[in-house]
């Protein structure tokens, strides 16, 4: 599979030939430089790991820096692989927005926004107690039962509650690729992408 | 704002330039393109605008008629490529952005009065 890392520039909304209007999201995608390429004999399996985001030197400790030097290129952020890529690669070449074409379909990969400490009609879609009467006053958006009494005498694991949400590894499936500039390395994809602005985005073809 | 996001929307001010101003209280004609199968027609669409809603990309607006006796109303984008045209006919003496009040009433009531410009100051004869 293979893919490209970018970083998620903002949504907008553009026309359908139709006329009717999509909301998109921009994602600036790579350059991404080959930083290692990984084979059955040496690492046990293949992979294609790419590097994406320039970063100072200064930033970067010495093994790192001795495995940019090898591939031939200045140090970068985020380092990402992707296994079974397409084409064939050597290091140090570079992947660019092109490998997406527009009408294409692709995977985007983000990490969640963090919502901190939630309840659980926020983080696991409870309905809530549906009502203010009928004897409710303090509990309209509380789980409810946990389980029942003598037996099983213990609460089962996996019960959802309450507890930190967001800021999970998301993958949203099948956005069509609406436009791709590549001169200015940015991809316009429909449908929304998880992550904050600025935050990377994994894209898979 | 992203500098990619402008870029992306450059499109819009090119649109939006060819748009007239106008604001809650005028009097328009939108054009509207309607398909049919392969046929392409344009249909009028006249009545009051009660509200201009978000910016950017997303703007729209709200127009009220009366058709046959009932209160119609249509909400547009603004940079629709459907909205072939739109005409100002009539601007409206307001005090609000939103005229939802016009919805409950009717005949008299539900109008708008026009707004005039005003007249040039006399010279003061010394």
């Amino acid at each position: 599979m293979s893919g490209i890392i970018g970083k998620k520039i903002g949504m907008t909304s553009l026309y359908n030939a139709d006329g009717s209007a999509v909301a998109c999201t921009l994602i600036e995608a790579g350059p991404c430089v080959v930083t290692q390429v990984k084979t059955v004999e040496k690492e046990g399996y293949s992979a294609i790991q790419l590097g994406y985001g320039e970063k100072k030197e200064k930033h970067t400790t010495a093994p790192l820096l001795g495995h940019f030097k090898k591939a031939g290129t200045s140090p970068k952020k985020k380092l990402v692989e992707f296994k079974s890529f397409e084409q064939s690669l050597s290091l140090g070449e570079t992947i660019t927005a092109e490998i997406f074409a527009e009408g294409d379909f692709l995977d985007a990969i983000g990490t969640s926004k963090g919502k901190g400490f939630q309840g659980v009609v926020k983080r696991h879609g409870f309905a809530g107690v549906g009502g203010q009467t009928h004897g409710q006053h303090n509990r309209g958006r509380h789980p409810g039962s946990i389980g029942a009494c003598s037996f099983p005498s213990r609460v089962f694991k996996g019960i959802r509650m309450a507890g930190r949400t967001g800021g999970d590894r998301v993958k949203v499936q099948n956005l069509q690729v609406l436009k791709v500039y590549a001169d200015k390395n940015l991809i316009v994809v429909s449908g929304s992408v998880p992550g904050a602005k600025n935050s990377y985005v994994i894209l898979e073809k | 704002m992203s500098d990619l996001i402008k870029f992306v929307e450059a499109d819009n001010a090119a649109r939006r330039a060819e748009l007239p101003e106008f604001s809650a209280g005028d009097t328009i004609n939108v054009y509207v393109k309607i398909r049919e199968g392969n046929k392409e027609r344009i249909q009028v669409f006249q009545g009051t605008v009660i509200q201009r809603r978000n910016n950017g990309a997303g703007e729209t607006f709200t127009v009220r008629k009366i058709s046959n006796g009932i209160g119609v109303e249509r909400i547009f984008p603004l940079l629709s490529p459907n909205v072939d045209k739109i005409e100002v006919l009539r601007k409206g003496k307001v005090r609000r952005a939103r005229l939802f009040y016009l919805r409950g009433k009717q005949g008299r009531a539900a109008k708008v009065k026009e707004k005039v410009a005003p007249k040039a100051k006399k010279k003061v004869v010394a």
